[in-house]
Parts: structure tokens; C-alpha cells; sequence
């Protein structure tokens, strides 16, 4: 029960994108596309996962001073073991992320994740937060992802559904990223307080 | 002629906010006041500048050296974090005013992927050390112009009455959206000099 409630809270709560504000870079960068969102978003969580269980097993051996450089070293491991699993499996998918999978290192949401929670918990809840939080990310960047592609191109996961000449180019580039965040976010506020 | 087309190019054409949305935590963290942003600009301009020369050499002579290329993920952020705290211990030696006005932001840098991002498309693109510099110095410039026009703006937001739901970041990046648009009015003028400079 404790389990889920870390899970949920992650998904719904404390929503590291809609909520939290954070790893606003590949939110922006990767999500020309609901496919693109979608892996990045599963990306991270393949790093998050690994990094907070990790991180809550070795938490007593980490000395309180080198904490936060520990912390990155395996993150970097992680995310070099991901660089190397996805060049190898999904080249294609690999080569559009491009510099977005390198930089799951710079992302604030693991170093947040790791320092506010892994390193105060055991694994098996931590597992869960990692999940959890991984799915919040992922579904975040899915939804926008479809909203942009949706409203770019009038197809979502390369489905059309509405009529060729249809779309809105700017949506697909950089400035409809923000703009599209944006008014999820805004949206994201009026459930919170309906 | 080459770096001139590079400086223009990494100013305003791929602007490295605005287009390649690198940077985009300090870019919405810190741009509530044109004050507080200068000196986040000045502060990003001086580390990316010294984090490219460095991870540059770390590159060359280490892990190309040994053939341990996988690593650079792990090498290029250890360095990056050891020479952020560097440079903090020896501007708070070597010019206290200097380090009065960037200190605060430069523990902020290690988490800036733009710092990170820079140092591996000078790899990847291929530059060598020169062109790397000069990329790496026009990129931050083109940092710092985005962040001060940005808070610029959000300093006039602050004034308006703008309805609840839209409040805060949501605003912001509405109108960080209108800003990336104004920026790819630029696009094309790289072709152009290229071809004025007679390169292609």
C-alpha cells in the first residue's frame, strides 16, 4: 500500500514535469513527436530506476562530504551503460534523441530524485519512486509529444487523423514547444484546483 | 571569415535556448530581473569558455589516447563539476569582486546542460581547439542575450493582470515561445553569409 502511494505520487502529485518544474531541457527538445517523447521519457526512467536503487543501497558507505559527486558518478554510469544498450538496439531512436541522452546526466530530476529520496529510503520503496516518477516523466513527455505532433502535422504516433495539408509547421519547431507547454502547465493548474 | 559565420550563427540562427533548448532550467530559474541575469550570462560565458578548452585537451590527449571514448560522459561531467568548484575557490582568491558578482550562480552551473551539451557537439562537430573556443564563447554570448531579453521581458510581465491559471510559468513559457519565433526570423542569414563569404 505505502508502495503505491510512492508510485502514485510521482505520477499525479508530484508530476516532475506539470508539478515540479523540472528537466524542462528534453522536455522542450524531444518532443517534436509522441514516439520521440515516449522514448526519451522511458530513457530516463531506465536511468532513474537503476540510479535510485543503487544509490539507496550504497547510501551508508558515502561519506556526507563527497555526496552529491558520488551521486553523479553513477548516474553517468548508467546513463553511458543506456548510450551504449540504445546504440545498439534502437539506432534509429538513438540517432534522433542525439545529444538529449548524454545530458539524462545534467537532468535535475535524477539528482533531485536521489538526494531527496534515495538517499533517505531503502531500495524497494525507492524502486517505486524511481517507477513512479519515470512514469510521471513519461507520460508527461508522451502527452505533449502528441499534442505537438498532433497539432503540427494532424497525425499522433504517426496515425494521421486528420487530412494531409493540414497542420500548424510552427508547432513541430521550437517556439511551439514552449507554447504548448505552456498551456498544458495552465491547464494542469485549473484541474489542480477544480 | 570562418569565425565571424560561427559567431553569427551560434548567436542568433541556432540560438542555444531558443532553438536547441540547451539551458532551459537557468534560462526560466533565473530570469525574473535583468540584474540577476547579466550576471548569470557573465558567469555561463566564463565557465563554458574554460569547460570546452578543458574537456577539449581531456578528449584529445586522454580518452582518444587510450581508446576509452565510451567514458566521456562520465569524464566530461566530473571535470566539469571539479572545475566549476576551481574556478569558485580561486575568484574568491584571486578577485573577491568578480566572485561577489558571479558566486552565486556558479554552483548553479554544474547542473547547466548547456555546459555539458557544448563540450560534447565541440567533439562531435569535429572543431578544432580554435574553433571550439570561439563556438564555445559565441554560444554563451547568444546564452546571455536570450536570458536578458527574456527577463526583460518578465520584468514588463510582472506588471500586467494576467489571468489565474496562466500565472507564473505558464506565461513564461508562452512568451519564451514568442521570443524562440522573434529568433527564427534569423534563420537563413547563416546560408546567406556563408555564400557572401564565399565558404560553400
Amino acid at each position: 500500500m505505502n508502495n503505491f502511494k510512492v508510485l502514485m505520487n510521482g505520477i499525479v502529485k508530484e508530476n516532475p514535469t506539470f508539478v515540479l518544474l523540472l528537466g524542462m531541457c528534453p522536455t522542450l527538445g524531444t518532443t517534436s513527436s509522441a514516439i520521440n517523447g515516449m522514448g526519451m521519457g522511458l530513457a530516463t526512467m531506465f536511468v532513474l530506476i537503476c540510479s535510485n536503487v543503487v544509490i539507496s543501497l550504497i547510501k551508508n558507505l558515502i561519506p556526507d562530504m563527497v555526496r552529491i559527486p558520488s551521486f553523479i558518478v553513477v548516474i553517468a554510469s548508467f546513463v553511458t551503460l543506456l548510450q551504449m544498450i540504445m546504440q545498439a538496439y534502437v539506432p534509429a531512436l538513438y540517432a534522433t534523441l542525439g545529444l538529449f541522452i548524454p545530458l539524462i546526466v545534467v537532468n535535475c530530476i535524477l539528482l533531485g530524485r536521489a538526494e531527496a529520496f534515495a538517499a533517505k529510503n531503502g531500495p524497494v520503496p525507492s524502486f517505486f519512486d524511481g517507477l513512479g516518477m519515470g512514469l510521471g516523466f513519461t507520460i508527461a513527455l508522451t502527452i505533449l509529444g502528441a499534442v505537438r505532433e498532433f497539432l503540427g502535422t494532424g497525425k499522433i504516433f504517426n496515425i494521421a487523423i486528420m487530412p494531409e495539408d493540414y497542420g500548424m509547421l510552427v508547432f513541430v519547431l521550437a517556439p511551439g514547444a514552449f507554447i504548448a507547454l505552456g498551456y498544458l502547465i495552465a491547464i494542469v493548474n485549473k484541474l489542480k484546483k477544480a | 571569415m570562418e569565425y565571424i559565420l560561427i559567431f553569427i550563427t551560434a548567436i542568433f540562427v541556432n540560438n542555444v535556448v531558443l532553438s536547441q533548448f540547451l539551458g532551459i532550467c537557468p534560462f526560466l530559474g533565473v530570469s525574473k530581473k535583468v540584474e540577476t541575469a547579466c550576471g548569470m550570462g557573465a558567469a555561463v560565458a566564463f565557465v563554458l569558455t574554460i569547460a570546452t578548452i578543458v574537456t577539449y585537451l581531456i578528449q584529445k590527449y586522454v580518452l582518444d589516447q587510450f581508446g576509452i571514448a565510451y567514458l566521456q560522459t562520465i569524464a566530461f561531467i566530473l571535470v566539469i563539476a571539479a572545475l566549476v568548484q576551481m574556478v569558485e575557490i580561486i575568484l574568491k582568491k584571486v578577485s573577491p569582486a568578480l566572485y561577489q558578482a558571479l558566486g552565486v550562480f556558479l554552483p548553479l552551473i554544474t547542473t547547466n546542460c548547456c555546459i555539458l551539451g557544448v563540450a560534447i557537439l565541440v567533439i562531435q562537430k569535429e572543431y578544432d581547439l580554435l574553433t571550439g573556443v570561439v563556438y564555445a564563447f559565441s554560444t554563451a554570448l547568444g546564452f546571455a542575450l536570450a536570458l536578458i531579453v527574456f527577463a526583460g521581458i518578465r520584468e514588463q510581465l510582472s506588471l500586467v493582470n494576467i489571468p489565474k491559471g496562466m500565472r507564473g510559468m505558464s506565461i513564461a513559457l508562452v512568451t519564451a515561445g514568442l521570443l524562440a519565433m522573434a529568433f527564427m526570423g534569423f534563420s537563413g542569414v547563416d546560408k546567406g553569409l556563408a555564400t557572401l563569404f564565399g565558404l560553400n
